[in-house]
């Protein structure tokens, strides 16, 4: 892990109306980091990682991805997101395309890249899935798991410098939540830069350099995996622990 | 009965042909042309300009919310008022159906694209597409779905309601049954007549548009 700074977050705020979600957090990612997300729900893990990408625009503070201000309203955001992945919890795949389309369809239009080649690289990474024999069929067909794979490799064919995944196993079945963890940890030990938010306590333990605690809009504490799960100071942590594991 | 309307249609078969032609081109132009409007209506309301939004919010209340042929009335007693140009009863009324259509167009089209999942829209732009990809590559190709079935629907009331056009005398098929009606003082075998007209024209229309439905759900 190399010490530079991937995302920077700067006394970040959101507010639903009246509801403030995100309380001034400060926060960065470093490259080749893979940090997991965790507290009770309605902390704000997912608003919060939702900020990085400017899927949620911040009511306050700012967000620095490789030095730019995501906020400002002066650069192309769109040209950054390609940068950064994203999995999300419901899978979103797009049912009107094939599988390989929904792969190759960024790269081509936002990349320029050719089409032939979009299409080896998406066969190489569903190759590396296990969906290779599924490239042609529509999303319909496939299971939940085999979706979530999907929607990771689309994220990898952008080439992004990180990836964040939104809970994505909780919506899976349970005999599929292992398949995709899978997928998830191989990123991680290529040494891809992940943000993860999970309820897969035992996942985030084994893959994370790092886990932050989140509750009511902070992050409440943070440090390796055995400091959380076994030496945790705050008792809001050890209470939400003593209740998951 | 049967007889009287066999004598009426040969009789009198061209002015109810031409009255078919009159309506079948009225719809045709409302029809082409309040998609158009109706489209771009509807892009305009789902614009984060709020003024657009209001604006267009506005000219669908007022279309949606008030009696057609009144409608009718108002643009055929205004425009020929306000343009410094001559203007045809029948153009007059063409554009006061395409005006109240397209409010109709844009409400199916708006409901159309809302409908589709707001994950679609989150998924490509966490792949850093573009507004004008999202829309033209995820977001339109999936709620066409939405949009046929429903706009497929208006377009056969459309048809139906260009029968209004009648209480002005543009030429169309309840025109010709005024027409006839005055002539021969023959007033339901008129109606069955024009009436069976209007069936075979709707009915034709709906085969055709489920056909097409069916063959676009079959692509996917």
């Amino acid at each position: 892990m190399s010490n530079k700074e991937l995302i920077r977050v700067e006394d970040l705020c959101k507010s639903f109306g009246k509801l403030q979600v995100l309380k001034n957090i400060t926060e960065s990612i470093h490259e080749g980091e893979v940090v997991s997300i965790i507290g009770p729900s309605g902390s704000g893990k997912s608003t919060f990682l939702r900020c990085l990408n400017l899927l949620e625009r911040p009511t306050g503070g700012k967000v620095f991805f490789e030095g730019v201000d995501l906020a400002d309203k002066k650069i192309n955001v769109d040209k950054h997101r390609q940068k950064i992945g994203m999995v999300f919890q419901l899978f979103n795949v797009f049912p009107h395309l094939t599988v390989i389309e929904n792969i190759t369809l960024a790269p081509i239009l936002e990349k320029k890249i050719p089409q032939a080649e979009a299409e080896k690289q998406a066969c190489e990474l569903l190759d590396r899935v296990g969906l290779l024999d599924k490239k042609n069929e529509y999303p319909t067909k496939l299971s939940g798991g085999q979706k979530q794979r999907l929607a990771i490799v689309r994220a990898l064919a952008m080439e992004p410098d990180v990836i964040l995944f939104d809970e994505p196993t909780s919506a899976l079945d349970p005999e599929m939540v292992k398949e995709v963890l899978d997928v998830i940890k191989d990123l991680a030990v290529s040494g891809m830069t992940i943000v993860i938010v999970t309820h897969e306590m035992a996942f985030a333990r084994e893959v994370s350099d790092r886990v932050l605690f989140m509750a009511d809009g902070i992050i409440q504490e943070q440090g390796t995996p055995d400091y959380i799960f076994d030496q945790a100071k705050n008792p809001r942590t050890i209470e939400f622990l003593s209740k998951v594991l | 009965m049967f007889q009287t309307i066999i004598d009426l249609w040969i009789k009198y078969d061209y002015v109810y042909i031409n009255g078919l032609l009159g309506t079948l081109i009225l719809a045709a132009i409302t029809v082409l042309v309040a998609t158009i409007i109706g489209t771009i209506v509807a892009i305009m309301k789902l614009s984060k300009i709020k003024i657009l939004d209001w604006i267009t919010s506005l000219y669908i209340g007022i279309l949606r919310g008030t009696p057609i042929l009144l409608q009718l009335y108002f643009f055929w007693l205004l425009l020929p008022k306000i343009v410094p140009f001559e203007l045809s009863d029948t153009a007059c009324i063409i554009i006061a159906l395409i005006v109240n259509a397209s409010s109709y167009v844009a409400e199916v089209i708006r409901a159309g694209i809302q409908a589709v999942d707001k994950g679609q829209t989150e998924a490509a732009k966490s792949l850093g597409l573009s507004n004008y990809n999202t829309m033209r590559k995820i977001i339109l190709p999936q709620a066409i779905k939405n949009i046929l079935p429903a706009l497929g629907n208006e377009y056969i009331s459309m048809v139906k309601q260009t029968s209004l056009a009648s209480v002005f005398f543009v030429q169309e098929l309840m025109t010709a049954y005024k027409t006839v009606q005055s002539a021969t003082f023959l007033a339901i075998p008129s109606l069955i007549i024009v009436g069976a007209i209007y069936l075979v024209v709707t009915t034709v229309l709906t085969k055709a548009l489920t056909m097409f439905e069916r063959r676009l759900n079959v692509n996917e």
